[in-house]
């Protein structure tokens, strides 16, 4: 058998749709903002795995590597971010997964530098525009090393 | 880091390495020049998995049923494919078939999400090499979902071994199964939401159209389920595992994959001359057989027999 030839890598930057993993982490049932960004993204041309509730870190990895995810976006209203976030880029690091974590929903000012420090890509508060959130996701994935 | 080679890929997926069978699907999907590659690859291992289509009207419980089979079907290392549509103005779409099944399947599940990305045509050759690359990774059964509503997304579930279609109480009569097409695929079929009233109303319309005719001398039998609740998965399941001996021991089998190998290079072939075709067509230079067209001194029926022949030489126009 002849060897196979070496593959072209995929880059986050041609003309392919981003796909975006959406999820609430943990025990936190607001999820109207999600659903939001979720037609946001869309519009915007990407497409959007919507995994909703209740989600783990195992579960939004598993989600990730299965659907080939270039970005996960998660959504925290339950003041538990300061925990859960950086258990989540964490979790996406020891997976090997290079995918950023873009959060959005209630994050004190003070918490967003820590956020950012813990490895999170962006924070999107309440009153980010639409446009802002597509804009942070994008420059997220483009901030990633361009071969995944 | 060099990218991994194709072989260890798959070596890869085989193993159960999530992240290799996401990426070789995503090849796929994509239908680049990897694409081609990774099919071929996949050919040569591909033809043991089961293949289940379920189909079926938008809210009807397809992902739910689907999660479910999942689960009961006991296999190692079971695999779905959920296809959503994608936007046909903005190209991008929302997925939200796991959420109905996160909860119900197990962990060795395997879940893709595929938009249709906006050309139907490439739905019919993109699934196909989806369920070939899931085959050649070891996933078995592929259960690929479906909305049950266009021809062409009915006919992606249909190219499947055994095909569920999924109804529910209220849904309509028998005519408006007639018009959906649907009937004409079903293996089997499902009423769902089967503790709202009038269930047995829909199993009996069902039955009484099955009692007009059927295809061969396989009656689709017509399974009630709860689907959220998990009941009747079990018996559906039943309904497929038989339907899969009654595919063996009739030589049906050989003979559905034989034909859908056969559509599936149609198709491929239809989408390269279309391709071509539009490039041509899009010549507008000089005496072009468009600037003809639109000069009134040509017919399209007759612009397309002559650009035809170009695209086949030997197949010349008719006189």
């Amino acid at each position: 058998m002849s060897e196979t030839p070496g593959i072209s890598p995929l880059s986050a930057d041609d003309q392919e749709p981003l796909r975006v993993v959406l999820a609430k982490l943990g025990f936190d049932g607001h999820d109207r903002g999600l659903k939001v960004v979720a037609r946001t993204l869309r519009d915007a041309g990407m497409e959007v795995i919507y995994l909703g509730l209740r989600q783990t870190t195992d579960s939004i990895v598993a989600a990730c590597e299965q659907e080939d995810a270039d970005v996960i976006g998660l959504s925290m209203h339950n003041a538990g971010h300061l925990t859960l976030a950086p258990r989540m880029v964490q979790a996406v690091e020891e997976a090997g997964l290079g995918v950023p974590v873009v959060i959005g929903g209630i994050v004190p000012a003070e918490d967003v530098t820590v956020l950012i420090e813990a490895g999170v890509a962006a924070v999107l508060g309440p009153g980010a525009s639409t446009e802002e959130v597509v804009a942070a996701v994008r420059a997220a994935v483009a901030r990633q090393s361009p071969v995944r | 880091m060099s990218a991994p080679s194709l072989d260890e890929l798959f070596e890869s997926a085989r193993t159960g390495n999530r992240r290799a069978l996401g990426r070789l699907l995503t090849m796929v999907e994509r239908q680049d020049d990897n694409a081609v590659m990774v099919s071929e690859r996949a050919h040569r291992d591909a033809g043991q998995a089961r293949v289940i289509g379920v189909t079926g009207a938008p809210g009807s419980g397809k992902s739910t049923i689907t999660g479910r089979l999942a689960a009961v079907s006991g296999a190692a290392r079971p695999a779905i494919l959920a296809i959503d549509p994608s936007s046909p103005l903005t190209g991008g779409a929302i997925l939200g078939d796991r959420i109905r099944m996160d909860n119900n399947v197990s962990s060795s599940t395997f879940i893709r999400s595929m938009a249709t990305r906006g050309h139907a045509g490439g739905l019919a050759v993109a699934v196909p090499d989806a369920v070939r690359v899931l085959d050649a990774a070891g996933c078995d059964p592929i259960i690929v979902e479906t909305v049950g509503v266009g021809q062409v997304e009915v006919t992606v579930a249909a190219a499947a071994d055994t095909t569920v279609v999924v109804v529910t109480p209220g849904w309509g009569d028998a005519v408006q199964a007639n018009k959906a097409g649907l009937l004409e695929v079903a293996d089997i079929f499902v009423v769902n939401k089967a503790d709202r009233p009038d269930a047995r109303g829909a199993r009996r319309d069902l039955e009484l159209m099955l009692d007009l005719g059927h295809r061969g001398d396989w009656r689709a039998p017509i399974v009630l389920t709860t689907a959220t609740e998990g009941e009747g998965i079990d018996d559906l399941w039943s309904e497929i595992e038989r339907h899969t001996s009654y595919l063996h021991h009739s030589g049906e089998l050989i003979r559905r994959r034989c034909r859908r190998r056969r559509s599936e290079v149609a198709d491929r072939i239809e989408l390269g001359l279309r391709d071509r075709a539009l490039r041509i067509i899009d010549d507008q230079s000089g005496e072009s057989a468009m600037v003809r067209v639109e000069r009134h001194e040509l017919s399209p029926a007759a612009a397309a027999e002559q650009l035809l022949a170009t695209l086949i030489p030997d197949n010349p126009p008719k006189e």
